[in-house]
């Protein structure tokens, strides 16, 4: 088996990384394929939290990556699928703590068990970046659709380039329909127009996806979860499914449209 | 935002103003070169070629551009009118 490295990740912070990092593992590995999240953020670990492992930690990444345990020992169990694991981050340290080199050989081991590895990079572009994107196969880069998102996205996807990782693919996270419709927030052609990088992925701002993190639980696994179902897509995608994008506008389910409908009717 | 709502509100959306500013500063974020520091190229660059012809100083446009793959840096720099030269050729 060869696994597939891909490194999420977004310049500036708060924008999902951690979030769609635990979903799209979660959704591969409900897919069926085995996969192992590595949380880079050293000395702000979060992933652990996200997916509800945070009572199981013992070893971490600079454990492995300074020879205090195996591989192995450092990588804690998903609580519901089978086949997905996460290696924490160290919480007590700093990036400095690992190098590009230190990645690249610790996923080198992960490529022959594992068919994913993702990995959750640390905001901003200096160390902790550099490590997270130094073993990638596939970048993926997440934005919102906000000026402040948008623009450090850019630099992101200048950077990988100049390291050969590009082209990366983006996630627009966090988008309101009714404020694009609205006229009052970026749509995905203006990110696109923008941008100019593939999209992957675009995932509906939704409460779900909180409420599903405050109980550690991977939103994915919500089958009404309208961030979920985007997740589960964007999984899907990026393991080479060709998946048509959700139309924005039908996400409002049934009713939504139902009452459109009905609305429509009433003015002609 | 549609072309109806655009009219309907008479202005121009947010989201338009935010697109048309980030097009704006990732130029000049690419091409590692400040608005500042482009204007006082252009002040050079309009002193050099003055040495050389006689250009329209305050007509003189410097932009930098994108396409797809290539950044460029546009100048439209008018000459002059020179009527008397223009009568010569003919």
């Amino acid at each position: 088996m060869s696994g597939k490295i891909a490194t999420i990740t977004s310049g500036k912070g708060g924008v999902g990384k951690t979030t769609a990092t635990a979903n799209i593992g979660a959704a591969l590995a409900d897919l069926g394929f085995s996969v192992v999240c590595i949380d880079a953020d050293i000395g702000l670990r979060n992933l652990d939290v996200v997916m509800g492992l945070e009572n199981r930690i013992v070893y971490d990444l600079v454990d492995v990556i300074e020879g205090r345990c195996k591989l192995r020992q450092a990588m804690i169990r998903d609580k519901r699928l089978e086949e997905f694991y996460l290696i924490p981050a160290a919480q007590t340290r700093d990036k400095t703590a690992v190098s590009p080199q230190d990645m690249i050989r610790l996923t080198d081991e992960l490529r022959a068990d594992f068919d994913w590895i993702l990995i959750d990079s640390p905001a901003g572009i200096e160390r902790g970046f550099r490590n997270a994107i130094a073993p990638a196969d596939i970048v993926v880069i997440i934005t919102n659709p906000e000026v402040s998102a948008v623009r450090d996205a850019d630099r992101i996807i200048g950077l990988v380039e100049a390291e050969d990782k590009g082209p990366g693919r983006l996630i627009i996270n966090r988008v309101k329909p009714e404020m694009i419709k609205r006229g009052d927030m970026l749509g995905t052609e203006d990110v696109l127009d923008v941008l100019a990088i593939e999209l992957v992925g675009v995932v509906p701002d939704d409460e779900s996806v909180i409420v599903a993190a405050n109980k550690g639980l991977a939103v994915v696994l919500d089958p009404r979860s309208k961030a979920g179902v985007a997740f589960r897509n964007i999984a899907r995608r990026l393991s080479g499914e060709n998946v048509e994008f959700e139309a924005l506008d039908e996400q409002d389910g049934f009713f939504g449209r139902l009452s459109r409908l009905v609305k429509s009717g009433g003015e002609g | 935002m549609s072309l109806k709502e655009s009219i309907r509100f008479g202005r121009r959306s947010s989201a338009q103003t935010a697109k048309e500013r980030l097009k704006l500063v990732l130029v000049h974020d690419r091409a590692g070169l400040s608005p500042n520091r482009l204007d006082a190229l252009k002040d050079e660059l309009i002193d050099v070629i003055s040495r050389h012809i006689e250009i329209d100083r305050h007509a003189v446009r410097i932009s930098l551009t994108r396409d797809r793959e290539q950044q460029r840096l546009v100048a439209d720099i008018p000459l002059t009118p020179a009527p008397s030269r223009r009568g010569r050729s003919r």
